[in-house]
């Protein structure tokens, strides 16, 4: 074992002398405090150190020894509802060991060594078995959990065992004496191997209106919720959390609120998840470095959470990955790229910023998994973003921007009048939405990409009219565009406005989604018709059914809501009626 | 903050001092984070702790600062702890130094622990959500931005707006609905004036608590650096109180603005590269290592609420100082200068306010069923009224259908009536009867964020009852 001395300490970096033979990134322990770390730069027999722990209280010339092994994580049964730090120390393992407050030098395995899994082969002996095939089974929760050979095995299935094991017990050996047990160790840093990336077809659905009808994402897409603080990017991740249409979540409280991982753990036990009805929780898998965590182990946590995302996509699931927020991370690296004393690149971000988080969001995607049967599973990535001041042309954003298939940009002055999602219509958009075109005609409604196109079209020109309106006063325009921004108001309020906190409306489904937006439209078409007949606008805009339509959220009866376009068509055409008989 | 006694080594290394920073040369068996007795060549002693060790030298930040330092008689000596606090019961009453040493005049605390000031990160899994409601007495605040217990809720003021008013008054009327009180007030002021100090004194004074709060003061006239240290041993206080014994402990920092321009002194004097406006990069990850000491933890009866006071360089809420606070705290209470203009007190700006915990500390049998409703709506109508403002300005009132010249007048009686309360306390039912009231100017199809049952059951009670 390679073991060095300390010669430098500065905040969560160390240098340490005498590490000839070390390679990048591996784990070494530091100190006698045994805090763990990871090397991040070689400089001849110099290896230079970013700590997981405070450094407090280490001194110079304490060893510092190298594992030889790089920062990994365990993959195995085990992982779903639980809460990890950032370099996957599960917090009920350390709050048994050190309390309330998380003290330092505390070795935890991420996967429980004691408990027993029911594990079920799907091979017998004598099959011939390569990379990311399935051995067999475990119940995880209601998850079959596929126990996969490791990447970069591959060989004859000597034996192989059903009954309860613990995780590192081993369940099947290969002809070459290979043994495999359920865990993995996979290196946080490397993507895990896959066969063929596919292009995006799925809609990944969340149950919000203004992400899944008007700015889509795609099962294995990438977003960003860029947003000034208090517009909401916790609470659309948490709801994304909630309410994503795929089998696993991975949250990542990444240099965020302790209180919001507080939030995530006591409220997901409680929720349901309305596709299965099984608590949210049992499919969740959450990973807190909180602000006032070691900020190294920040940077880690990303990778951490990315990596327990592509186990289970190997599977040939569908895993979505939330990480609030990636400007922190950024801003770990920056911290420690300053220790270093790179140079500087733009906003003292080091000038690999571009090319880090280009990485991580390649590591998102749909892809045929490897093994020899079909798998396909898919890891899509949710990135908040929180820019300095609010102003988005600050670099994360920005080569955050090159990379993310949509982009839901929040907005402040949404925010200030409680318009929430505060998602900006007008800066927003979905690169996916010729991808998920046939997706939605085929599964929903042919003419809802005409819907959503109309709507955003009213709500385009709306902005145009509001600043005329500015100009000459709402009286000068013509009824005709009076009536768009009547419309757009309730496309805005009626629609687009979605509260995570009511209890009928946190979530809506797709189908409730395209019959809201489609009522909105046939009662803008209604008015136009019934004015082309002279009816006077403002008896077609107190028709009975524009309240029921701003009551719309509420509605949970699919059917009543369905009636409803043809009130909002017999109430025009009433009208019609009613003027003409006044007139005779 | 104490040192430790068995010190070893003494230095006369000296090599470079710079702003507030002294190098030290040649440093042995000294750990990262430990405490430093410097001792002047006229026998002074000061504190400082290091900040960055190689084989070759030692920084170390001094909190007294670094005049009359010289590079051949000072001695420095490193006492192998990191900065300590000695805390006790006995400290509620107390005023003491930013570095909590008595300033009063009194005895020396008797210290029941001796705590490092730096804290240790909350396990997120302890933590216990807060959850109750405490009424401020301040409709901007009961009603729009709930405080809760366990919040940490900044003011973001300018210069000469009355924070400092408002930061009282909340000390003062804070209550938690049908509880006895078990509390304590730790204030912490950093740079500060003394005229600003003893307001406080005076207003803890007047309202019999003085002796329910520990002060913690650094004020304009002393040193610097020793900012660094203040709020941490504010908070360590608290901690000890709301932990140990079992209080409920409101921690109010003032001025956060001070404390960031001290850190930015030394970041500058450690020629780091600097972030935003001068400011270090890593002050996101320093503020939030003093804002996250705010919360309740399981299995404790007491909790830290946390009302930090900034104030924004020129107004302008993007400055580094408030927009990281923003980002770390559960919300804030922003001051405008164009409502204390126009005489409103407090003149508290509603629209960029926020309470990110408000949710957990309302509804029925916190507060009232509509609390939610009517907090969204009072919000949507004065958004609506202060564009309407804005394009009155253009066009005139005259080209205004009815409807607007009603949120117009909406938005003014929000401003004189529901905002602007002066010195009178507000229950949390008076708060909602004036947002009720003032609901009666708009017609009952305009309260679409109210539910039908509540426009039902209260705006009939306004009616019949005003
Ligand atoms: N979809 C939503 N529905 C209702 N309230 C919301 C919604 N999004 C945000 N909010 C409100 O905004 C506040 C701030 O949101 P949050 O997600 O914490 O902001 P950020 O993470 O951007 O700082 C929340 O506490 C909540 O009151
Ligand atoms: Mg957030």
């Amino acid at each position: 074992m390679i073991t060095g001395t300390i010669a430098r300490i500065s905040g969560p970096v160390i240098t340490a002398r005498n590490m000839t033979g070390s390679r990048m990134y591996d784990v070494v322990s530091v100190g006698r405090a045994a805090l763990p770390g990871e090397i991040i730069r070689l400089e001849g027999d110099e290896a230079v150190i970013q700590v997981y722990e405070d450094t407090t209280g280490l001194m110079i010339h304490e060893p510092v020894e190298n594992t030889g092994v790089p920062l990994s994580v365990e993959l195995g049964p085990g992982l779903l509802a639980s809460i990890y730090d950032g370099v996957q120390r599960p917090l009920p393992a350390l709050y048994a060991k050190s309390g309330n407050y998380i003290s330092r030098g505390i070795m935890v395995p991420g996967l429980d060594r004691e408990r027993r899994w029911a594990f079920t082969p799907v091979k017998k002996p004598g099959d011939r078995v390569q990379t990311g095939d399935v051995l067999g089974t475990v119940q995880e929760f209601h998850l079959v959990h596929s126990i996969m050979v490791p990447p970069g095995v591959s060989g004859e299935i000597k034996t192989i065992t059903s009954g309860e094991f613990t995780v590192t017990d081993v369940v099947c050996t290969l002809a070459d004496g290979t043994e495999i047990p359920m865990l993995q160790r996979w290196p946080v840093r490397k993507g895990r191997p896959f066969v063929k990336r596919l292009d995006p077809e799925v809609p990944l659905l969340t149950g919000q209106r203004v992400f899944d009808t008007m700015f889509p994402l795609v099962k294995g897409g990438t977003a960003m919720i860029p947003g000034g603080f208090g517009t909401g990017k916790t609470v659309s991740e948490q709801t994304l959390a909630k309410w994503a249409d795929t089998q696993v979540v991975v949250y990542i409280g990444c240099g965020e609120r302790g209180n919001e991982m507080t939030d995530v753990l006591t409220e997901f036990p409680e929720l349901t998840d309305p596709r299965t009805g099984y608590p949210l929780i049992e499919r969740t898998i959450m990973i807190a470095n909180t602000s006032n965590m070691p900020v190294a182990a920040r940077e880690a946590s990303i990778y951490t959470g990315i990596t327990i995302a592509e186990y289970y996509r190997d599977m040939g699931i569908d895993v979505a990955l939330l990480a609030d927020s990636t400007s922190r991370w950024g801003e770990a690296l920056r911290e420690v790229s300053g220790r270093l004393e790179e140079m500087p690149g733009e906003e003292g971000y080091p000038a690999y910023l571009a090319t880090r988080l280009a990485a991580f969001y390649e590591r998102a995607g749909r892809v045929i998994c490897a093994g020899s049967e079909e798998k396909t599973g898919s890891v899509t990535i949710i990135g908040a973003v929180s820019p300095p001041g609010g102003d988005f042309s600050e670099p994360i954003t920005q080569n955050t921007l090159r990379i993310a298939g949509t982009f839901w940009a929040l907005d402040a002055n949404l925010a200030y009048r409680r318009h929430y999602p505060s998602v900006n219509w007008i800066r927003s958009y979905s690169l996916y939405l010729e991808d998920v075109e046939d997706w939605f005609s085929e599964k929903v409604a042919r003419d809802w990409y005409q819907f959503r196109g109309r709507a955003m079209y009213i709500l385009q020109k709306e902005i145009e009219l509001q600043e005329i309106v500015q100009l000459v006063g709402p009286d000068a325009l013509p009824d005709k565009e009076k009536v768009i921004l009547e419309i757009a108001k309730i496309i805005r309020e009626d629609f687009l406005q979605q509260s995570a906190y009511s209890d009928d409306d946190s979530f809506c489904p797709l189908e409730k989604q395209y019959w809201m937006l489609k009522i909105i439209i046939w009662y803008y078409d209604a008015i136009r018709a019934a004015m082309r007949r002279n009816v006077p606008l403002r008896q077609l805009l107190s028709i009975p059914a524009r309240s029921e339509i701003a009551r719309m959220k509420e509605q949970r009866d699919l059917e009543r809501l369905k009636k409803l376009s043809d009130t909002v068509w017999e109430q025009t055409e009433n009208l019609e009626v009613q003027t003409c008989s006044t007139a005779a | 903050m104490q040192h430790g006694s068995l010190i070893t080594v003494e230095y006369q290394t000296v090599n470079y001092v710079s702003g507030p920073l002294i190098f030290v040369e040649r440093p042995k068996e000294i750990s990262f984070g430990e405490t430093a007795q410097i001792i002047l060549p006229d026998g002074e002693a000061r504190t400082g702790q290091i900040l960055d060790i190689s084989e070759d030298v030692a920084v170390v930040q001094v909190f007294e600062g670094t005049r009359g330092i010289d590079s051949h008689v000072t001695t420095v000596r490193f006492t192998g702890q990191s900065p300590l606090l000695d805390v006790s019961y006995d400290m509620l009453g107390r005023v003491l130094d930013g570095v909590g040493r008595p300033r009063d005049g009194g005895p020396a605390i008797i210290p029941e622990a001796r705590l490092d000031i730096a804290g240790m990160p909350i396990n997120p899994y302890s933590r216990d959500k807060p959850a109750e409601f405490i009424q401020t007495g301040i409709s901007a605040i009961d009603a729009l931005n709930t405080l809760v217990r366990g919040q940490k809720l900044p003011i973001f003021s300018g210069a000469g707006l009355p924070a400092n008013q408002l930061a009282a008054q909340i000390a003062k009327q804070a209550k938690v609905l049908g509880e006895g009180e078990n509390f304590a007030v730790v204030f912490a002021a950093m740079g500060i004036t003394y005229k600003e100090a003893s307001f406080f004194m005076k207003e803890f004074e007047e309202s019999g608590a003085l002796e329910r709060v520990v002060f913690f003061l650094n004020l304009a006239d002393d040193p610097t650096i020793e900012r660094i240290a203040t709020p941490r041993c504010a908070l360590t206080a608290a901690e000890f109180l709301a932990y140990t014994h079992n209080l409920h402990v409101l921690v109010i920092l003032t001025d956060m603005t001070n404390y960031c321009d001290a850190l930015r002194e030394i970041s500058t004097a450690r020629e780091e590269i600097p972030g935003r406006r001068g400011y270090p990069g890593y002050m996101y990850t320093d503020l939030a290592t003093i804002y996250e000491r705010a919360g309740r933890i399981k299995g404790c009866t007491g909790s830290i609420t946390q009302i930090p006071i900034l104030t924004m360089p020129d107004d302008d809420i993007t400055h580094p100082v408030p927009d990281l606070t923003g980002y770390i705290t559960e919300g804030q209470i922003v001051l405008s200068r164009d409502l204390f203009r126009k005489g409103i007190n407090p003149p508290i700006d509603a629209l960029p306010c926020l309470s990110r915990l408000m949710n957990l500390g309302i509804g029925p049998g916190k507060t009232r069923e509509d609390h939610r409703n009517v907090a969204d709506q009072l919000y949507a109508s004065y958004a609506y009224g202060r564009d309407l403002r804005r394009l009155v300005a253009i066009v005139g009132e005259e080209a205004l259908s009815e409807l607007d010249r009603n949120y117009l007048k909406f938005a003014d009686h929000f401003e004189k009536r529901f905002i602007s309360q002066g010195n009178v306390e507000r229950s949390i039912e008076t708060t909602l009867q004036v947002a009720w009231e003032l609901f009666s100017l708009l017609p009952d199809e305009e309260l679409k964020r109210i539910k039908q049952e509540y426009i039902d059951r209260y705006r009939t009670l306004i009616i019949s009852g005003g």
